[in-house]
Parts: structure tokens; sequence; C-alpha cells
């Protein structure tokens, strides 16, 4: 079997050793350059997100415009959303799940490479396939939660709707297999000594997140597939007029749909848990109840998902427990909040970039969280639901919350991706560009709600007294865009000129700071063993005799430094990650275009699956990772 | 930790969130504002806003007071030794898990007793309204009528109203914010509300899920009257449909036959039953037949086409010319013949003739 397998991968190509240049990145399964290839997507995709949010924002600027029409309009707000849940907040998370997580416990790689560098490539795909709509004729104009009935063939024409089934579709693919990875690798390939109570917070919060993942997106599969076999077979789960109820529709998506609220924001919350004590110089307080509350978020978001669903008339009875139950997730998100005031309390605070990002993440957080409890209250919540209120309500959370916590995130662990010092000026001008434009957006939209304004709609009369916060709104969006534009400065200007980071720039507390920046292939020499929680911090300092911490060599820095010259076998890149994905993705393209696509696409799945299967993890021509130097 | 030194720090944000909150309250130009509740339901739901509101306000500011507080006080200061590695504080964490705990036990004892006091008409003998929701437009019913109209519905001041909505296509959703909260309008799905309203007036309502391209232009409005003149309303309502035979009014009536508008308006009068049921039945069965506004007593409504514009002649003229320039989306551009079919296309007398006619439909 194994000389069959390397007949025909012989047939396509040599397997790439030890590739450069394009085709290195494409065949690569380094968690590392897996991770970097996740983030610059995603961002990309934040950027055209932000275009379409953009270009809301100008329509709806003065009373009765017609700027944008509603046909894009519709397409605007379906893809904003779409784009920033799957394609942005999503694959951002991953990038640090990819390159942080293996580091931060002391791993050479992820448990399954291959399984990663094919997790990548069909999210990449799925977002293509995604964004192909737009060229093809429309892309869905159905709002992100798509609900039935205005999803069927009656009402949705066209294949936009076609388009996102099977983008999420794609994408459900990519989720499911790069969760499943996690979950493995956190608990198998921790470094010894490393029990689950002495994980940090942000691998506790992704395991958590991973479990979420791989629960809840089956749901949303089954939905979408429900609804593709209407929209192309005929078949009639969601027609009205075969009888369907189409709260089913609603019930299905808010099963996944809440479970994914978590699954945005949990990574953000991981981060701050990480960046806090970094720049406090003070350990995480009360972990034990940071992660436990992580845990019960996690379980309770399963049991809220019709507080979505309040004004469809499910009676008082089920309306009281949905409240209830979203009611009291206020308590474990509050614990965090505290614990993580207490953790800066008594501490010797630095106010660096990620600091900064991760205390305006706080404050963003507690706003979105009030107006959470607000919502949750179901009578006054009838008032707000589908209004300009709820609009911002979401925003505080994934903006002011998930966006605010990633990008803590990358500018605390920069440094050691690319080995550079971002400029701290910059960052900090980013940071108030960012905060004071995200509130002159968001926060006028609370009184719009209040004052009526439903969401979604493509324009409004003079008469109804909402242009003057619309106006003012908009004006903060420029704010935002300022402050992203100074961000891609920063990064060029780091990458020219920026300073040598060394291993250790923040003085931090985990694993991935006792390597060097950026870190080999093979991450680490020897594998670390762990004694406790803030594995590294112990190796830097121990207690002195006031009970304060004395360090314990000089330079903190050199406490890893060790010599390179073993021989490390990593696994080998591969081509069937990205074929197999390129097969996937036709398969779902085919159905909206022609057949013979999707079984071009199966043919090419079959035999990426199948050779995949058979080519061993590590080749027996490929060269020691200590005989290259350098990073990606 | 002095508490009056972080009241006092804090007085003037909390004033300007409070002005501006009432701004936005006072000023009398908010047609859909939820701050001017005109309606013993809209006043419940608004009272417990501000319950939250405050409740929310207080706890922003002692939270947000302590992060800043700990951010100032504990911020990094040359020459200062490494922090105590304190890792938690046991008593510390039952507290606060405790306090918000007790906190939202008591917020969800009013909110389950608001949901259980707001599900059904306080009286006993409320209004009936039917409402259907179509693709973009309300068609309102008063089954003890035997009244149709759109657009607008009347009720009868201090009387309660009971609506049972349902849909002709996709979800839409039934709110008029100085009265009540929403309630969703789903196909095959009877859901029920109330509202009454405390003063006459005009209430501005508006479909709040999105329902499509015009979902921006289906609004509605609850017309609020005395008894006597709800009663009146109700009696021209009843009347039969007027015929015009004079002058231009008669000429827009053979327009309006001819060119095609009879196909989905009626003008006859109220709607038979047996009308109402065919189109129920003609829904359930796939036909997705369009039926468009009963325009029998057409001039005796303030406003048209999904309440976007007043009725004036001039509005009616304009929307006559060019339905998808001020309408975007609408069907009747879409699917009549006399905006698809160049043969039977309106000139600008037929228009002229056409809004007297509707204009004399009291």
């Amino acid at each position: 079997m194994v000389a069959a397998n390397e007949l025909i991968g012989g047939v396509l190509a040599k397997r790439p050793v030890a590739p450069t240049g394009v085709v290195g990145w494409i065949t690569t399964i380094d968690h590392k350059r897996i991770g970097i290839l996740y983030g610059v997507t995603a961002f990309i995709f934040f950027i055209l997100g932000g275009i379409e949010a953009f270009l809301m924002r100008i329509q709806l600027a003065s009373a009765d415009s017609s700027l944008v029409s509603p046909e894009v309009y519709n397409q605007m707000f379906t893809m904003h959303g779409t784009t920033m849940i799957f394609l942005v907040v999503m694959p951002m998370g991953a990038a640090f799940f990819n390159f942080v997580i293996p580091l931060m416990i002391g791993a050479r790689d992820v448990a399954f490479p291959r399984l990663n560098a094919f997790s990548y490539w069909t999210f990449l795909f799925g977002a293509i396939l995604l964004n192909i709509s737009f060229l093809t004729g429309g892309a869905p104009n159905v709002g992100w939660f798509g609900y039935s009935p205005l999803t069927d063939n009656i009402y949705s024409g066209g294949s936009g709707v076609d388009y996102w089934i099977l983008g999420l579709q794609v994408l459900g693919v990519s989720s499911l297999a790069a969760a499943f990875n996690f979950i493995v690798t956190i608990v198998n390939m921790r470094a010894p000594g490393m029990s689950m109570m002495k994980l940090p917070v942000f691998a506790w919060m992704t395991l958590i997140v991973s479990f979420l993942l791989v629960l809840a997106f089956p749901v949303l599969t089954v939905a979408i597939t429900l609804l593709l076999f209407d929209r192309l077979f005929g078949t009639t789960f969601f027609d009205v007029s075969a009888g369907a109820n189409p709260l089913i529709w609603q019930h299905f998506f808010w099963a996944f749909g809440h479970p994914e609220v978590y699954i945005l924001i949990l990574p953000a919350m991981g981060i701050v848990s990480e960046v806090l004590p970094v720049f406090s110089k003070k350990p995480l307080f009360g972990y034990t109840v940071v992660v436990f509350s992580g845990v019960l978020i996690g379980f309770m978001g399963w049991g809220v998902w019709s507080h979505h669903m309040f004004t469809v008339g499910l009676g008082p009875i089920a309306n009281s427990a949905f409240a209830l139950i979203t009611m009291f997730i206020a308590v474990p998100t509050g614990i965090k909040i505290f614990n993580w005031i207490a953790t800066m309390w008594g501490g010797s605070i630095k106010f660096s970039t990620p600091m900064l990002f991760a205390i305006g993440f706080i404050t963003m957080f507690i706003i979105g969280g009030l107006s959470g409890v607000m919502h949750a209250v179901a009578p006054s919540d009838t008032q707000q639901s589908d209004t300009y209120f709820i609009v911002a309500h979401l925003h505080y959370v994934l903006f002011g919350g998930s966006i605010f916590g990633l990008f803590a995130g990358i500018y605390y662990w920069w440094p050691k991706i690319t080995g550079k010092m971002m400029s701290e000026l910059l960052g900090k001008v980013q940071f108030w560009l960012f905060f004071i434009g995200m509130n002159i957006t968001f926060f006028p939209m609370h009184f719009l709600g209040m004052d009526g304004m439903p969401r979604r709609i493509v324009t409004y009369a003079g008469e109804s007294g909402w242009e003057f916060w619309n106006a003012f709104s908009t004006a903060g969006v420029f704010l935002i865009g300022l402050s992203i534009v100074v961000f891609i400065h920063n990064v060029i200007y780091t990458a020219r000129n920026g300073k040598k980071a060394g291993n250790d720039p923040w003085d931090a507390r985990t694993l991935e700071w006792s390597i060097s920046s950026p870190p080999p292939e093979y991450n680490f020499v020897e594998i670390p063993t762990v004694k406790d929680k803030d594995a590294f911090w112990d190796e830097k300092y121990s207690q002195g005799p006031d009970g304060r911490p004395i360090p314990k060599v000089q330079g903190a820095a050199e406490v890893a430094v060790k010599e390179k010259e073993h021989n490390i076998h990593m696994p080998t890149p591969s081509y069937y990650p990205v074929l197999l994905s390129v097969g996937i993705t036709l398969i779902a393209g085919g159905l909206v275009s022609h057949l013979s696509v999707s079984i071009i696409g199966g043919i090419l799945a079959l035999f990426a699956v199948y050779s995949w299967a058979f080519e061993p993890a590590t080749a027996p021509d490929a060269p020691a990772s200590s005989e290259k130097e350098g990073a990606y | 930790m002095p508490k009056r030194l972080l009241s006092s720090r804090w007085l003037p944000v909390l004033g300007l969130i409070s002005l501006v909150v009432l701004l936005i309250a006072c000023t009398p130009e908010h047609p859909q504002s939820t701050f001017e509740a005109a309606g013993p339901v809209a006043k419940s739901q608004l009272n417990l806003f501000w319950i939250l509101f405050w409740m929310s306000l207080a706890i922003f500011i002692v939270v947000v007071g302590a992060l800043l507080f700990t951010l100032f006080r504990f911020r990094e200061k040359p020459g200062t030794a490494l922090p105590f590695q304190t890792h938690g504080n046991r008593k510390l964490e039952i507290a606060w898990t405790v306090a918000p705990s007790l906190l939202l036990i008591a917020l969800a004892v009013i909110t389950v007793q608001t949901l259980f006091a707001l599900d059904s008409p306080s009286q006993d003998d409320p209004l009936q309204v039917e409402v259907i929701a179509h693709q973009w437009w309300f068609e309102f019913y008063y089954p003890e009528y035997n009244v149709t109209t759109a657009n607008e519905v009347n009720v009868p001041v201090g009387r309660d109203v009971a609506f049972k909505v349902d849909s002709r296509d996709v979800i839409h959703s039934f709110w008029v914010p100085k009265l009540r909260g929403k309630i969703d309008i789903i196909p095959n799905v009877t859901n029920n509300t109330w509202f009454s309203a405390s003063e006459p007036g005009l209430y501005y309502g508006q479909c709040a899920e999105f329902c499509g391209i015009a979902h921006a232009f289906m609004k509605f409005r609850v017309v609020a009257q005395h008894e006597d003149e709800f009663l009146e309303w109700v009696a021209g309502q009843q009347a039969p449909a007027r015929f015009a035979t004079e002058g231009l009014a008669s000429e827009g009536s053979l327009v309006f036959n001819t060119k095609g508008c009879i196909t989905c308006h009626t003008v006859a009068g109220p709607d038979s039953a047996a009308m109402r049921d065919s189109r129920t039945a003609s829904f359930l069965g796939g036909q997705n037949l369009v039926h468009a506004p009963n325009l029998a007593h057409f001039a005796s409504r303030g406003s048209f086409a999904g309440s976007m514009f007043e009725n004036t002649d001039e509005n009616l003229a304009a929307w006559l010319r060019d339905p998808e320039g001020v309408k975007p989306g609408n069907r009747m551009a879409r699917l009549a013949d006399a905006f698809n079919n160049p043969d039977m296309a309106l000139s600008e007398s037929d228009i002229e003739a056409l809004v007297a006619y509707l204009q004399s439909l009291q």
C-alpha cells in the first residue's frame, strides 16, 4: 500500500521535504506558520467586513439617503455579520490557538499537524466561496441568522443564500477539524508536570471553546443542510405551505448561535487573563475560579438560546425560564471581571499597549454585559430586541470585547511571532483612536434603539428624529478606520525598524517566553518540566525573605538559552491537506454551479484522503530540524 | 476607599448621561420613542427599563470606579519592589459571587411578575383585531365589525385591544414603541398580543423583523380615538363602497378597472369571509397569490404604501408615477401590469384621474 501511495503521489509531485518560498507556505504543517496564515487572512477579512460596515454607516449618516440601494444594503449587513463572526473573530482566535498553545504548554507542535494545515486551507477556501457570491450575481441578503422562510426559494431567488449555506458548511468542516485538534493537543501534549490546574488560562479557554465548537457547529450543519435540501431538491423542512413551523429554524440556529457567542468571547477572555498578570507583575487572582467560571459559562451557554426569541410568542413560562438562566450567566461573567480587577490590585501596573487593550476590553465588556442583563429581562427586552439597542449591545461585546481582546493578543505576542517590538507610541495612538471611535460609533446606538429605530433598515425618514445620533455614530467610524491605518503603519514600521525583542521582552510568566523570538521550528530543544502555574516566572524568580519575588539569575532572558545541537525530527510538510481542502470546496461549489465540479472535487478529495492516510508523518529522507536555521 | 470621592468624581458623567437620556425623552419629534409610553403596557415595560438603567449605572460606577482607582493607585512607580504574588482570596471571591446573585434574584422576581402580568388583557372584553402581515404592508381586520383596512389601525382610547397576528409570507414583527414591545408575526404560528392607548392620537409602528428588500418601508399607524369617534369610523368603513359617477373621479374609476389595479386591490367594500378564506387556503397551498390593500375607503386613511407617505394628492401622484423610485422593492412596481406592460402604462392624465378617484373613496 505504501508503494501504491508513492506511485500516486509521485505522479503529482515529490513530497516537499524541505520546501521554501510559496510552496513552503502552502505545504507547511508548522503550527506557527499556520497561525500566521490564519492571522493574516483574518485581518484581510477584518478590512473587508469593515468596508461593508463603512458603507452601511455612510448610508445611514443622513435621513432618506439613497447612496446605497436596499438590495446592496441588505447584502452588506448580511456579509458584515457573517464575515466578522466566521471569517474574523473565529479565525483570529484560531491564529492564537495555533501559534501560542503549543508554545504555552511546552509542545513541539499540535497533535495533528496535517489536520491543522487542512483546517486553515478549508477555512480560506470556504471564506472565498462565501465571498465569490459578490461576483456571481449577488451576495446573501437575508441577515446573518437567515430566518426561514425568508431563505426559501420563493422569497430569496438567485444563488446568494446557496453560497451562504455552502460557505458556512465548508467553514464548519474547518472549525470542527481545528477544534478536535486543539482538544487532543491540550489534553495530551502538555509538558510533564503541567496538570490541568496548572494550565495557562488561555489554554483553558481554548479548550472550552473547542468543546463548544464540536458540540455547537453540528447543529448549524444540520440546519443548513436541511435548508440546502429545501432550496436545491425541493424538500419541505422549512416550507410554510407544507405546514412547516418557521420557529424550528430559529431554535436550530440559536442552539448553535448562542454557544457561538461564547466561542467568540472566551478566547478574548483567555488573552486578557494572560495579559493582565504580566503587566501587573502578579499572578492571576483566583485562577481556579476564573477557570471554572469559564467552564460554567460554556455550560450555561447551552441553556439560554431562546433569549434571542423573546418576541416570537413562546409564552410567559418559557420566557421566564430563559430570562432567569440568562440573568444568572451574568454571575460567572461578573466573577471574571472582579478577579481581573483584583489581579491588578496591589500590582505594579505598566501601561504598555497590550495592557491598554486588555483594560479597554474590561470596561467595554462591562457595558456590553450590563446591557446584556437588560436584554435578559424579557418584558422590557421586547422594546429593545431587533432595534439599534441590540446592535449597540452586540458591538460592545464583540467589538469592545472580542476585537479589543484580540488586539491585546496581537500586541502582546507580536514580539514572539516576529522577533521585533512594535512601536509603543503608535500602539497607544491606535488604542485611543480605537477606544474613542468605538464609543462614538456604538454608544449612540443605545439611544437610537430606545428611540424606536429597528435594525436592518436601509434608510429612515427625516421625521423619525434619528438623524443626529446616526450622523454622530458615522463620525466615529472614521476614527476606527484611522486607527486601523495607524495599526497597519505600525506593522510596516516594525518590520523595517522594529527593535529586536529578545526572548522575554515583557518579563512574562508562561513558557512561550522562555524560547527565542521567533521560536525555532521545533519550539523547545528540550521539553520543559513544569512545577506550578506561571512556569516561566518560577524559573526566573524565587520568593525572597519578605515574601516578594527576587530574580534568580541576572537577566531573565538567559534562563532558557541552550545549545541547538540536537537532531529533532519534525513532521514533514505535505500537499494532501491543501488538496483535500480544494476537493471539499469544489464539492460545495459544484452545488451552486455545475454538478460536474462536485464530482471532480469528490475525486480529488478521495485521492487526497487516501494518499494522506498512507503518507508517513515524517518522510524518511527529511533532514533533521537543527540543520535548518531560522523560523518561517 | 472613600465612597464620597468616587461619587463626586462621577457626578458630572452621571449628570451628562441623565441629560442625554432626558433630551431624547423630552424632544417632541420622536414618533417611535419608547420613553414616551402612552399606554399601561408600554409604561410597565418602561418602568422595568428604568429600574434596569439605574441599577446598571450604579454597578458601572462602582466597578469602573474600582478599576480606575486600582489603575491609578497601583501604577508602576520607579524604584518600588516587585509586588507580592497573591493568588486569591476565598472570602472576597465568595462575596462577589453572592452579591450579584442576590441582585439578580430581585430582578428575576420583577421580571417574572411583569411577564405574567402583561401576558393577557386586563379587561374582560377587549376589542379583537386580526393583523395580517404581507411583504411589505399591514392588513387589519375587525371580526366583530367585519371591517378590513390597511396600514392604519383605529382603536378606541382606554379599551384593551387584543391583536391576533398572522403572516401571509415571511416573518414580520408588530411593534408600536409607545404602546408595547414587539410580537413577531410568523406564518403558521398564531401569536397574540394586546395593548391600550391612554390618550387619543397617532402612534407610529414599524416592522421590526427583517423581511426582505422593502423592510425599512413597512410601517403602520395606530389611530387612537374616543369611543364615539371610533364607532363613527367603524360605521364609515362598514358602508358600501361609493361609486364615482361623474367627473374626473369616474374617469379614474375606469382607469382603475382597465389598467389592472382591480386585479389585486378591492374597492367593493369589506372583504367577504369567503374571499378571506380562499386567500388563506391559497397561501397554505403554496400558491403565493398576491393581494394588495383594500381601497374601498382609501380616502379615510391618513397614509398609504406601508404608511410611508402622508395621504395627499401630490404624494399619491408621485407614487403612481414611479412606485419603485419612491419606495424601492415594493411589489406593485414589480408585479402590476401598469408598471411592467408598456401597453398598460399610466399616462399623466390617467394618474390625475386615479388620484381623483381614490380620493373620492371616503
